[in-house]
């Protein structure tokens, strides 16, 4: 599917979705109603940052702060924002 | 309520999730009971002919945990990573301490969802369970006529679940519809679509009725023509087009008319913990029904033995107990060789591959079930609902109506 992420778009979790840190599966989870998804730790690194006001180009920037070190790392993130919008965990803010 | 609404689709989701590699794990824990299903009571207002509840139910009617019972459980269950929790029945609002229980579960961090025919749903209730922390609510419906659903429940309900529909929309909540489906509404799969969409529902479940407990009783009353089913489907993908993300739909293949059995449970003790009214521990809805088994129960070693070390959770773990066919099939991890339970009732032979594969040596009983099922004299035998007064037949050995043919009672 094609959803063409723009930098300025901003995303927020869904409506009924709930994020949260799994200890038990030392791992973030998205919940919602009949269903959950366990993210590893880089696709958790990007919901964790959408507050609501934070545009795509400023999660990228901020992760690419925090992970100097992390190859292509914009590529991943866009990848993660498609797959996330496909699958009806985040809705679109702006 | 219905067994298919209760878990596979969730895990079927997740493990659909997970197959992606994009941003979402590879590694899922196959050893945490993920989702609780708290069978908080077998009391119920409505007499469902496919319930899947077991026909002698009212031997536990009157040995329900108790509040500080269920918290413990709640607790327990969550620190070994249960983080789903189902609250089911029977009819869970027969119960007053369904708002206690809410607020635990909140406390310690569930996603939590109240299972519900509707009945006994007040405005008051709601509130509590609002602010008490309950994430959804589940409401099932029937069909869109009122004739249908009150005959099928054996209860006037129609328009009280049309108000409930309103209420917990009004609440916020995510509108979760679940349809079980079966000969008496699968010809109005569209108008129930349209209902749902009309009512603003975010999730529906067309859930094709499985045959354990009442409707197994119920089978040859309840079934649908392949036919039948296969035009529900091509509707309900029209209509998946039509409306896209704005409501989920979920259609739940019945496995008497698939070609594979289904991957019960997504495996006996993986991911799916049940506690029952009276405590009782299960890998699945209708375990009890197996031969041999020994349930724990919460009431005397506690959760964490029951989902490790119980012989009962370890009995169908892996695959060591297949017999063939399975044990030699390519498709064997797909699903497990399907149901335990299955293959006991209908051949007597828990061990055995689930009859409804076309593998299976026992095949020409699901052919002949659904071939009786079309059998117009047995087609006109009555419906034998969800009634205290019937399962206490069951219980006691008085009646074994339409129960002969099966290797334990549904």
């Amino acid at each position: 599917m094609e959803n063409n992420i723009q930098p300025t778009d901003i995303y927020a979790l869904a409506f009924h979705h709930r994020f949260q840190w799994e200890e038990a599966q030392n791992s973030y989870v998205i919940l919602f109603p009949e269903g959950m998804v366990k993210l590893h730790g880089g696709a958790g690194e990007v919901i964790k940052r959408l507050d609501g006001k934070a545009t795509v180009a400023d999660v990228v920037a901020d992760l690419k702060a925090t992970f100097p070190d992390a190859q292509e790392i914009e590529k991943d993130i866009i990848g993660m924002f498609e797959l996330a919008v496909s699958k009806a965990w985040l809705r679109k803010v702006n | 309520m219905t067994q298919a609404s209760l878990g596979d689709s969730v895990v079927q989701k997740e493990v659909h999730a997970q197959q992606q590699n994009n941003g979402v794990a590879a590694n899922i824990t196959h050893t945490q009971p993920l989702w609780l299903l708290a069978e908080v009571t077998y009391r119920c207002p409505l007499h469902c002919a496919f319930c899947y509840n077991p026909t002698d139910y009212d031997k536990h009617t009157q040995n329900e945990l108790s509040t500080e019972q269920w918290i413990q459980a709640l607790r327990d269950a969550r620190k070994m990573g249960a983080i789903q929790l189902g609250i089911s029945g029977g009819e869970p609002l027969l119960r007053d301490d369904i708002e206690d229980i809410v607020i635990e579960a909140k406390k310690l961090g569930y996603y939590s969802n109240l299972i519900t025919s509707g009945v006994g749903l007040t405005e008051k209730r709601i509130q509590a369970f609002k602010e008490g922390g309950l994430d959804h609510i589940q409401l099932s419906m029937h069909d869109i006529t009122e004739e249908i659903n009150n005959f099928i429940t054996n209860t006037r309900t129609f328009e009280l679940k049309k108000k409930v529909a309103a209420m917990i929309k009004n609440h916020g909540y995510p509108m979760v519809l679940n349809v079980v489906i079966h000969r008496y509404n699968i010809g109005h799969i569209k108008e129930i679509l349209e209902m749902a969409e009309a009512l603003g529902a975010d999730y529906v479940e067309l859930a094709n009725t499985q045959y354990y407990g009442w409707s197994l009783v119920n089978r040859s009353q309840l079934m649908p023509l392949k036919e039948q089913i296969d035009e529900a489907e091509r509707i309900t993908n029209e209509f998946r087009q039509k409306v896209g993300n704005k409501m989920k739909i979920f259609f739940v293949v019945p496995d008497y008319f698939g070609n594979r059995p289904k991957k019960c449970m997504n495996g006996w003790g993986e991911v799916f913990m049940i506690v029952t009214a009276n405590g009782d521990v299960l890998p699945c809805h209708s375990a009890r029904v197996l031969p041999g088994i020994e349930f724990p129960n919460v009431r005397e070693k506690g959760l964490e033995w029951a989902w490790k070390d119980s012989p009962a959770f370890n009995k169908y773990r892996g695959d060591d107990w297949m017999k063939e066919p399975c044990r030699s099939c390519p498709e064997k991890e797909n699903d497990l060789g399907g149901c335990r339970c299955q293959a006991f009732l209908l051949s007597g032979d828990a061990e055995s591959a689930d009859p409804v594969c076309s593998l299976s040596p026992n095949h020409h009983l699901i052919e002949q079930a659904i071939e009786e099922s079309k059998n117009p004299q047995i087609q006109a035998q009555p419906i034998i609902f969800r009634t205290d007064k019937n399962s206490k037949k069951y219980a006691s050995g008085e009646s074994n109506e339409r129960v002969e043919a099966f290797h334990a009672l549904p």
